[in-house]
Parts: C-alpha cells; sequence; structure tokens
C-alpha cells in the first residue's frame, strides 16, 4: 500500500506536470533530453525524474533545475534595526548603492538568489531606516524578483483552472476557478453517472468533469466542427482507462439523431469522396473494395486494419484503367502512387475509427437518460441547450456557462417557454482574495469583476397535455417579450 | 437511489424531495401506507410516490400538482433540518475545488454540523473514498449518522462523537484533506497534521 501511494507522489517520464514559480503557472510534459521555456528561462526537466510532486528547485546555471539541499538554513532572526515610521525616508532613487551591472556580475558569480537579497539588503541605505513591516515586505519582492525556485506540481483541476485563468483566460472564455468549481457542484458531477459537455474552453471544463467522475461512469463530449478540442484535458494527465469512458460526437449529427434518421453505416459516398479530395482516381472499383471493407470491419477492428490493404490491392492491380487514374492523381498530389494510397488507406482507417466512436457515443445517447448536461464555451447557448436537454433525464441537473449574462437571460427565458424545467437560477459568484499575516490581514484591493455566468436548473418530465385551471405557477407567468433579433 | 447514485423510479425507504415552488421544497421518506400533506392536498405514497419516475409531476386531491424531484446534496443543503448554521453550495463548491477532492479522497473534518458539507463531501469522494467526521454534540452526531443510513451512504462515512481538539480525528496518516469548521480551529492543528498522508491539504472556515 505505502509503494502504491508513493508511486502516485513520484514523477515519472512522460508525466504532465505543473511548473509553478510564484505565481506564474505553466502545464508541461516532462521529457528528457527536451528544453522548455518557462519565466524567460530554457529549462531541463531530466532531474526532475524520480522526485516527490511538491518539491521546490533551484535554478542552476544552463537551465537544469536541482534538487534542493535538506532544509536551507532559515534567516536568523536577529534583532533587525528597525524604524517607527516613513516620515524621514526621502526615495530619490539613490538609497540602493549597488548598480544593475554589479548585481548582474553577482548573478554570474553564481550566487543564489537568497545571497543577493544580502547583497542588496546590505546596500540599501534606508533599509534599516524602515518599520519591520516595511523591511520583510521588501525581502519578499526582492526574493520574487531574485529567488529562481521552481515547484513541481501535479496537476488538478484547481491548478490547471488558475493557471488558465491567469495565461490564457481567452481560451477558456473568461472562466474564473471558482465559477468552475459552481459548475461542478450545481450539476451534481460525481462517479458514476452519464454527463453530456460541451465545452470550447480548450477541454478545460470537460477536464474537470472528468475528474470528478474519476474514472467511473460516462462522459460525452459533443463538439462543433471536425474535432473536439482537447488540450486542457491532456494537461491533466489522466491515466489511460480514464479516456475509455470518454466519447465524442460531432454537433451536427444531433439533429439526426434526435429525428431517428441517423445512419453511420458505412458511406460510400462520403469515404470515397475524402479519399479522393480533388477528383480522382479511386471510383468505381474500390467502391467495391470499400463495400467489403465496410461488411469486413462491422465485425473486428484488427481486420479493418488487414482487408483494406488486400482489397484494395487487388483492386488496383486487376483494373488498369483505374490504376491509370491513381497515378495520375498521385503524380497531380506529386506522391509516389503507393505513397498517395498508403495515406488513402491511413484516413480510411482513421474514418472508419472516428465512426466506430460516433456509433459508441449515439448508443449512450439514444436512451435519452443522460444524468446531467455541462455546457461552456463561447457560442450562444440557447439553440445548444434546448436540442441538448432532449438527452437529459428527468429530475437531473444542468449547467450553463457564459461569459456574459445577455445570452444566458434570453436562454432563461426559452427555457421557461418550453417547460419540463424548475429551480431556474442565474448567478455570478465574486472571488476576493485575502493578505494574511499577523496585525496585516486584510482584503487585497485588486478583484476579479468577471469571472462569468451561470443558469442552472433541473429538469422534470416534460408537459404532456396542457395543465388545466387552477394551476398555481411557481414563478408569474414569463412576459412574452418582443424578442428583438439577437442571433448573433 | 442514494446521495452518490442516480436512480429511475421511487422505492420504498427512498427520499424524495417534493417541489411546490423554488421557496417550497421539502424531503418526504417514501413508505407504503404514508400520506404526505401539502397545500395543495395529500399525497398518498403508494399511489402516488412509489414507482413514479424521479421528475414526474404528483397530482394531489386538492387539484394542484407537485413536481418530486431525485435528492442530491445540492437539494438536500437547501432542504435539510437544520441543527447548526450551514454550509451552502457556494462556499462548499470552492471547498471541493480547493482541496481537490475527487472520487477516492480520504476527507476529515470537524465538526459536522447539520451534515450539509458531509454530503457534499460523500458524492465527491465515492465509491472509493471515505468521510471521518467528528462532532462532540451527541445528539447532532447520532442524527448525522442516521441521515447517512438513510441515504444510502454509511459505508463511506464514519462519524465519530468525541472533541476534534482534544482527541482529534481517531485516525492518523489517511487523509487526503481535512476541514475545520470550529470555534477554534487552531487548536486541532496538531490532530489535522496526524490525520495528514505525507501530503494533503488543510481548509479551515469561520
Amino acid at each position: 500500500m505505502e509503494k502504491i501511494s508513493v508511486d502516485h507522489r513520484t514523477i515519472k517520464e512522460g508525466n504532465y506536470v505543473v511548473l509553478k514559480r510564484e505565481n506564474v503557472f505553466k502545464a508541461v510534459q516532462v521529457q528528457i533530453k527536451r528544453k522548455v521555456i518557462f519565466e524567460k528561462q530554457w529549462l531541463h526537466l531530466d532531474s526532475v525524474i524520480g522526485q516527490l510532486y511538491g518539491t521546490s528547485f533551484e535554478v542552476a546555471a544552463g537551465g537544469t533545475l536541482q534538487a534542493p539541499k535538506p532544509n536551507p538554513e532559515k534567516n536568523p532572526k536577529e534583532t533587525k534595526e528597525a524604524g517607527m515610521d516613513n516620515r524621514n525616508i526621502v526615495d530619490d532613487g539613490r538609497s540602493q548603492k549597488l548598480t544593475r551591472d554589479d548585481i548582474e556580475t553577482l548573478k554570474e558569480q553564481g550566487l543564489k538568489g537568497q545571497e543577493i537579497v544580502q547583497q542588496l539588503i546590505e546596500n540599501s541605505s534606508t533599509f534599516r531606516d524602515k518599520t519591520e513591516f516595511a523591511q520583510e515586505k521588501y525581502i519578499k519582492k526582492k526574493k520574487k524578483k531574485y529567488d529562481n525556485t521552481i515547484t513541481v506540481l501535479k496537476p488538478s483541476t484547481r491548478i490547471l483552472a488558475l493557471m488558465y485563468h491567469g495565461r490564457e483566460p481567452g481560451k477558456i472564455c473568461h472562466l474564473r476557478y471558482d465559477t468552475l468549481a459552481q459548475m461542478l457542484t450545481l450539476g451534481n458531477v460525481h462517479a458514476g453517472s452519464k454527463i453530456i459537455v460541451f465545452d470550447t474552453c480548450a477541454g478545460l471544463v470537460l477536464g474537470a468533469v472528468m475528474e470528478r467522475m474519476g474514472g467511473y461512469g460516462s462522459v460525452i463530449q459533443m463538439y462543433p466542427g471536425g474535432e473536439p478540442v482537447r488540450a486542457a484535458t491532456d494537461n491533466f494527465g489522466f491515466p489511460e482507462h480514464f479516456y475509455k469512458t470518454l466519447h465524442e460526437f460531432p454537433l451536427c449529427k444531433v439533429n439526426l439523431l434526435l429525428d431517428g434518421t441517423l445512419s453511420l453505416d458505412k458511406d460510400k459516398k462520403e469515404t470515397v469522396s475524402a479519399v479522393d479530395e480533388s477528383n480522382g482516381a479511386m471510383s468505381k472499383a474500390p467502391q467495391d473494395s470499400v463495400q467489403k471493407m465496410g461488411e469486413e470491419v462491422e465485425g473486428e477492428k484488427d481486420s479493418a486494419q488487414a482487408s483494406p490493404e488486400v482489397d484494395t490491392m487487388e483492386v488496383t492491380s486487376e483494373l488498369p484503367e483505374d490504376k491509370e487514374k491513381e497515378e495520375r492523381a498521385a503524380r497531380r498530389e506529386n506522391k509516389a502512387p503507393v505513397v498517395y494510397i498508403l495515406q488513402a488507406l491511413e484516413k480510411k482507417v482513421k474514418q472508419e475509427e472516428k465512426r466506430k466512436k460516433h456509433l459508441e457515443a449515439a448508443a449512450l445517447l439514444q436512451g435519452r437518460n443522460a444524468d446531467g448536461l455541462v455546457i461552456a464555451g463561447r457560442f450562444h447557448p440557447t439553440p445548444l441547450v434546448l436540442s441538448l436537454l432532449k438527452f437529459v433525464a428527468p429530475s437531473r441537473p444542468f449547467v450553463i456557462y457564459c461569459q456574459h449574462k445577455e445570452p444566458l437571460i434570453e436562454c432563461h427565458t426559452k427555457l421557461r417557454e418550453r417547460g419540463g424545467v424548475i429551480g431556474l437560477q442565474l448567478s455570478e459568484t465574486w472571488l476576493r482574495h485575502y493578505q494574511v499575516l499577523p496585525n496585516r490581514t486584510h482584503p487585497m484591493l485588486l478583484m476579479s469583476g468577471g469571472g462569468g455566468y451561470i443558469l442552472s436548473g433541473i429538469t422534470v418530465a416534460m408537459d404532456t397535455a396542457t395543465s388545466s385551471g387552477p394551476q398555481k405557477t411557481e414563478e408569474p407567468a414569463p412576459k412574452r417579450q418582443k424578442l428583438q433579433d439577437t442571433e448573433s | 437511489m442514494s446521495f452518490v447514485e442516480y436512480g429511475e423510479y421511487i422505492q420504498e425507504g427512498d427520499i424524495a424531495i417534493v417541489f411546490l415552488g423554488r421557496e417550497s421544497m421539502f424531503p418526504v421518506k417514501a413508505q407504503h401506507g404514508t400520506q404526505t400533506q401539502t397545500k395543495y392536498g395529500v399525497i398518498r405514497h403508494s399511489s402516488d410516490l412509489i414507482g413514479k419516475r424521479f421528475g414526474s409531476k404528483v397530482n394531489c386531491s386538492k387539484g394542484g400538482w407537485v413536481y418530486v424531484l431525485h435528492p442530491t446534496p445540492e437539494l438536500w443543503t437547501q432542504n435539510l433540518p437544520h441543527r447548526t448554521q450551514i454550509l451552502y453550495s457556494t462556499d462548499i463548491s470552492m471547498i471541493t475545488m480547493m482541496l481537490e477532492l475527487k472520487p477516492g479522497s480520504v476527507v476529515c473534518e470537524s465538526g459536522t454540523g447539520s451534515g450539509s458539507l458531509s454530503h457534499a463531501i460523500i458524492r465527491t469522494i465515492a465509491p472509493t473514498g471515505h468521510l471521518y467526521t467528528v462532532e462532540f454534540h451527541e445528539q447532532r452526531a447520532e442524527k448525522a449518522a442516521e441521515e447517512f443510513r438513510e441515504h444510502k451512504v454509511a459505508h463511506l462515512a464514519t462519524v465519530k462523537n468525541q472533541d476534534v481538539c482534544k482527541e482529534g480525528f481517531g485516525v492518523v496518516g489517511v487523509a487526503d484533506a481535512v476541514f475545520l469548521d470550529i470555534p477554534s480551529p487552531w487548536e486541532a492543528i496538531g490532530h489535522a497534521k496526524a490525520a495528514l498522508k505525507e501530503e494533503g491539504k488543510v481548509a479551515t472556515c469561520s
């Protein structure tokens, strides 16, 4: 038992980690002999392997990270000479005797951050006039600048949400981390449920949902366009088996699925047209091979690898005219015919895999009994919610995040009209940081103004017949507003 | 149904939340032969609740209707009987994220109070984690244990009736996170450290 827990906490090659220096974070993958840039320095992460997560390292010359020495001696608390207040301290910019060049020389000599700070203190003429608190603040500020300590952390929702919010808020639609926390709770995201996620926040929300599911249950990601975006999700460093619970389904096929007309059988036109992008070779004869492939592949995956190759090879040798066409197409694309065929085969195989994944996701969605819906993105939420809610069972929560409240207000109205939802709530949270120090505890003066808004609610059974007479209304009937065209 | 696993149909012994309006909800335990009074009339459990799908509309005798919902820790927080001041979902969300709770986490908590945070933690750490919660008030400790049993999550929680500042959490070196919501949390810090694994997080609130 002990071994396993230590194992979890040791950094291994290939792990995703988060580098931290002061309040700056960056997610990277640990790879040997690979340099990463962080805070204007190039670093080698090789020496990090085998250490525990949470260890702090000194950056040595050349960018290697050095393991810390056991217990560096803390600053001896000598009775510092300190002043009472700052009435006699004049800021003329000349109190520091060391010049910039001097400091650079010190750095090149290899002095540790701690020592440089010590030098700065000794060469400051006003240091001992400052009050005790001001001295501490000064030291802290210099340390921040000259101390080159990097901590290696294990990724988690908390750290990655902090990182993205600080580094690239635009990528995550300015989702602040406390808002993300609200979403996970309001959506009752927990192990064993089946959640539908629509995430254009680089996959951060998806990762957060997956972390809370712990690999149990299933997550279906709906995505716009051709491929789901999962950059942030990779940074979580989930184990392999988590990805078995993750499915994806394209938005463009949702209406078909709802109508029941979705056919994910081998679409001949689809495959062939993808194979010859322009106007190309493999037209007639390959159709047979494609069909054959389709039938065979219905069975096991392994044969998919083998059969297309066999089939297409046969075809190309049997029919000289097609071979000619292929050669022409290949020449057009500046590739050797064999390469062209192989690439086309790869494409077919990938498409096959994609098709299978979509089938799996469709099967999960078909039952219309998902346990929750989470939407976070830059698309207007109303049409998304109205269609995706159909897949959710009654008495299940749903959460919609939007950077602005106006789309959510419209969404609120539309949901009221639709019916089948209760407890609709549009909320915004405020987050205030405090400095906590003896005699100096107070809120920080800067507060984030925009963390986004959340619309949440619970599904209930839809009204089949219009309800009769003396119905109480939980809230007054929605005002039918003359909606201006707000379709953006 | 349980607080950690969705069920589809109401069964005998299940907790359901009767919803009349956002400010008007209450929990009810489905039992054959029982009746529940609402301002819209009577709900007869045997015919109106048991066997119905969670989320359905239930017609009451006077002609009005209500919805019956599947319990979640959030709904529970809004409707539980208060024995103490409780934490609400907004703070609970932050605590859950900052303590990095997830399935498999082991958490120590004190004081249990009315069990609002406890239910939310249990939901997040299921099915493989565990919550050790300490409450120095005897009746509150018993009530909490009873609720965990009724909500079918007793296997995920251990309630201890002792003073955390004097006797600690009763476990050593197993917790990933410790949460303190007591009048003098500094007195329990030593015990918190003992309960934590080599690496863990502590949060307190006041």
